[in-house]
């Protein structure tokens, strides 16, 4: 088990470094700091020399790969790759163009995201379950085909529909809750409440679609119809034998998830006025801001192989068959 | 009057060419025709059809491009050319793009959004809202005649319509042929469309139906021209996705060893980037060189066109790993079937063993995957749109329209007909797509309920 982990940590660097060459190669090939600090400088007429100093200030003044006139080791130390790319590797993230410690905002923005995404997943999780055996239940009546319908109605409408439409409704119309905005601590509640409601409605209709599939596929096979013959109620059948053995590919697309929850949701912070790592992206993304986006993509990288390790470990909880060698 | 072919357009009906050739050389096989044909004997597949092709329709209209031709100055001088690009959509839709309004103003208002100053019948000026120029500019009374104006249009509308789908009913409908359910489904689709035609054409010339936006432009129009701007987004990438997808896919599965190492690995990275932050560090580049090469582009719809294509582009190439994924597990099933086994025995090269018993075996899986893809994509640009890397700015599209309209929902009363026309435009376009791939996958699958 350990040197199964262990192997999987080493694979992970191979792919690290993939991620890294080509968002240095899109950072900083295609686009050479001249053209950022083009962008930054603003003006359109920018003398070389105010790019150069721009550059200094921001430490991009420096080869890409290869050092000539640094002695010995430096030669490929003292470059924008080691620099800029290498150093994700140790989590020192650097200042963003504004000047900001990028990996303190990282450490602050993180909580605020993850109050809205956590509950989001986990109610999530047990809600679209819940629909979807419920439909898997009564499948082929008119409540199964009716929350199908819905289902498929529901996945066909934008994301951006469901918070624009929560908004007006929840925080217009009914004034239950503030439209936007944020509160550090307990303070934060009723800012929290919209944005997971609203997370829940816009999920609901794919996720429900597909659990139900997993579940139908299931009650379809052999063992279940023994279990049934064997005289087992069918709310047995379906929370002992269905549930149990869809598992594995409920956790498949579950588990992986789980360490991204601390990036949040890119639209529904932006949209609500949330502090987190969702909506510094966006604003990122929005200033043109490189060196927060490259970041945040090694970031979502890490998180996403500790999710693929964390996913193979969780098989071996749900299925006894599987021995992680 | 001169043809203008974009990019896009050059490679939407390339493909559309293709598709055709296509299904004209391969329509003696029965067993490819089989499963359409149960596609289109279902209610949900025949009906989704026909507004995806009323969809695909407008959106194939919307990209025969031209540029006008300027009145000469001075005799004998060259031709001058208007910089400005149009359509066919454009040149059938021509009240719609004319009748501006200076600001808002709701479905068919004869008044507009805010108040003026406006000369009073008595002749002294008062604070009131003016009559729009073209919205019921028709009309006297516009309180009283209203109703009667509207009801009289709407049914002369409806009633063309109905006439119209009968003609065609007479001409096509009866022709002999198994009945089915998709064929009764068709045809209420179809009647449905009808009359939706009808009564825009009739009303749409005279009132804005879904209102103005903020510099007056109607919103029908805009709703109309964003159409194409999802379809390319959606077809587009696939056309780009799927060399990739395939050939990877295929080869990883089929050859294993060190390929499949390094494809399996290819994937692996790309999939571990988050999605939307991959395509807004690819867009933010492509958008950089764009702003900095001005001089690439001769006109504003050029150089819309040229994001247009990036992004799709970016789509493709970050968006292949999903099916090249599927594609590997099936094709390692394949290789060790009796038949692929018997081929290498006998000797047959790689190349074709892959061509004629491989990729046959996988295009259901291909097809599914594509339409599925469709409506994700057309969703997904809005949201790209939204942050603030989808299309360019200038450029109609379903996510910059709600991106303007959503400020608005803060005004007082509220300017609800953008999003509202929005959401029409692209539910109905997204709810076919999805119950179109629903049906494709039911007929194509084999592993699928019947």
């Amino acid at each position: 088990m350990l040197d199964y982990i262990l192997r999987r940590v080493l694979y992970a660097f191979p792919i690290l470094l993939g991620v890294n060459l080509l968002t240095f190669g899109l950072f900083f090939m295609v686009n050479t700091p001249d053209d950022m600090a083009r962008i930054h400088l603003g003006a359109k007429h920018v003398t070389q020399e105010a790019i150069e100093t721009w550059k200094r200030e921001h430490g991009y003044d420096k080869p890409l790969f290869f050092n000539a006139e640094a002695q010995g080791v430096a030669k490929a130390a003292d470059t924008l790759f080691v620099e800029k790319s290498l150093k994700l590797f140790l989590f020192e993230f650097g200042a963003a163009d504004d000047g900001r410690d990028i990996a303190r905002e990282i450490q602050t923005r993180m909580w605020p995201s993850l109050a809205i995404a956590l509950p989001t997943f986990l109610v999530g999780l047990l809600c679209y379950v819940s629909f979807a055996l419920l439909l898997a239940f009564f499948r082929g009546g008119a409540l199964d085909t009716g929350g199908v319908v819905l289902c498929v109605a529901l996945m066909s409408i934008s994301g951006l529909f469901y918070v624009i439409g929560g908004q007006y409704l929840m925080g217009k119309l009914w004034n239950w809750f503030p439209i936007s905005g944020y509160q550090p601590g307990w303070a934060a509640w009723p800012f929290l409440v919209m944005p997971v409601i609203v997370g829940l409605v816009a999920g609901i209709g794919d996720s429900t679609r597909f659990y139900r599939a997993l579940f139908l596929e299931e009650i379809g096979k052999d063992y279940v119809r023994t279990a049934r013959a064997k005289g087992l109620s069918e709310p047995r059948v379906l929370f002992r034998h269905v549930l149990g053995n869809a598992m594995i590919p409920i956790l498949t697309g579950v588990v992986v998830v789980i360490p991204r929850l601390f990036l949040g949701g890119l639209i529904i912070e932006s949209f609500f006025g949330i502090p987190g790592l969702g909506s510094y992206t966006i604003d990122a993304i929005q200033a043109q801001d490189f060196a927060i986006v490259r970041s945040m993509v090694f970031l979502g990288s890490v998180l996403y192989i500790i999710g693929l390790v964390l996913t193979d470990l969780s098989y071996t909880l749900v299925d006894p068959r599987v021995r992680l060698e | 009057m001169k043809p203008v072919i974009l990019w896009s357009d050059a490679l939407l009906f390339l493909m559309l060419a293709v598709i055709l050739l296509l299904v004209w050389l391969l329509r003696d096989q029965e067993s490819l025709r089989a499963p359409w044909r149960r596609v289109m004997r279902g209610r949900m597949g025949a009906a989704s059809a026909v507004i995806l092709a009323v969809y695909v329709g407008i959106g194939l209209l919307d990209s025969l491009h031209y540029v006008e031709r300027l009145p000469d100055a001075e005799p004998g001088q060259a031709a001058q050319y208007s910089g400005e690009v149009r359509s066919a959509l454009d040149a059938l839709l021509t009240p719609l793009r004319e009748q501006v309004e200076k600001t808002y103003s709701a479905p068919f208002a004869t008044h507009l959004y805010v108040k003026e100053a406006v000369t009073g019948p008595d002749g002294v000026d008062i604070r009131d809202y003016p009559r729009l120029r073209h919205g019921g500019a028709h009309l006297v009374d516009p309180v009283a005649g209203f109703w009667p104006d509207v009801t009289w249009r709407g049914l002369l509308g409806l009633l063309g319509g109905g006439v119209a789908w009968g003609l065609l009913w007479l001409t096509l409908g009866r022709s002999p042929g198994s009945a089915s359910p998709g064929r009764s489904a068709m045809w209420t689709t179809l009647l449905a469309m009808f009359c939706v035609t009808g009564l825009l054409v009739a009303l749409a010339p005279h009132y804005h139906v879904f209102g103005t936006d903020k510099v007056g432009q109607d919103v029908l129009y805009l709703s109309l021209k964003s159409i194409r701007t999802g379809l390319m987004i959606g077809t587009l990438t696939t056309l780009i996705m799927l060399p990739f997808a395939l050939t990877l896919g295929i080869a990883a599965g089929y050859f294993g060893g060190f390929i499949d190492d390094v494809i399996q690995y290819l994937y692996t990275t790309l999939n571990s980037i988050p999605g939307v932050l991959l395509i807004a560090a690819a867009v933010l580049v492509v958008q950089v060189q764009i702003e900095t090469h001005p001089q690439w582009f001769e006109t504003a719809a050029a150089r819309g066109d040229a994001r247009l294509l990036a992004l799709c582009a970016i789509l493709g190439l970050t968006g292949w790993t999903g099916l090249a994924r599927l594609l590997r597990g099936e094709a390692l099933k394949l290789r060790e079937l009796e038949f692929v086994q018997a081929a290498r025995a006998f000797g047959v090269r790689h190349a074709r063993i892959l061509a004629r018993h491989l990729l046959p075996n996988v295009m259901h899986l291909v097809l599914i995957a594509l339409v599925i893809d469709f409506s994700g994509l057309v969703l997904a640009e809005a949201v790209l749109s939204y942050v603030g890397v989808g299309v360019d700015p200038g450029m109609n599209s379903f996510g910059n329209m709600i991106n303007g309209a959503r400020l608005e929902l803060a005004r007082e009363p509220v300017v609800w007909w953008q999003l509202a026309a929005a959401f029409v435009f692209m539910f109905a376009l997204v709810l076919s797509a999805n119950l179109f791939a629903d049906s494709v996958r039911e007929a194509l699958d084999p592993k699928a309920k019947k």
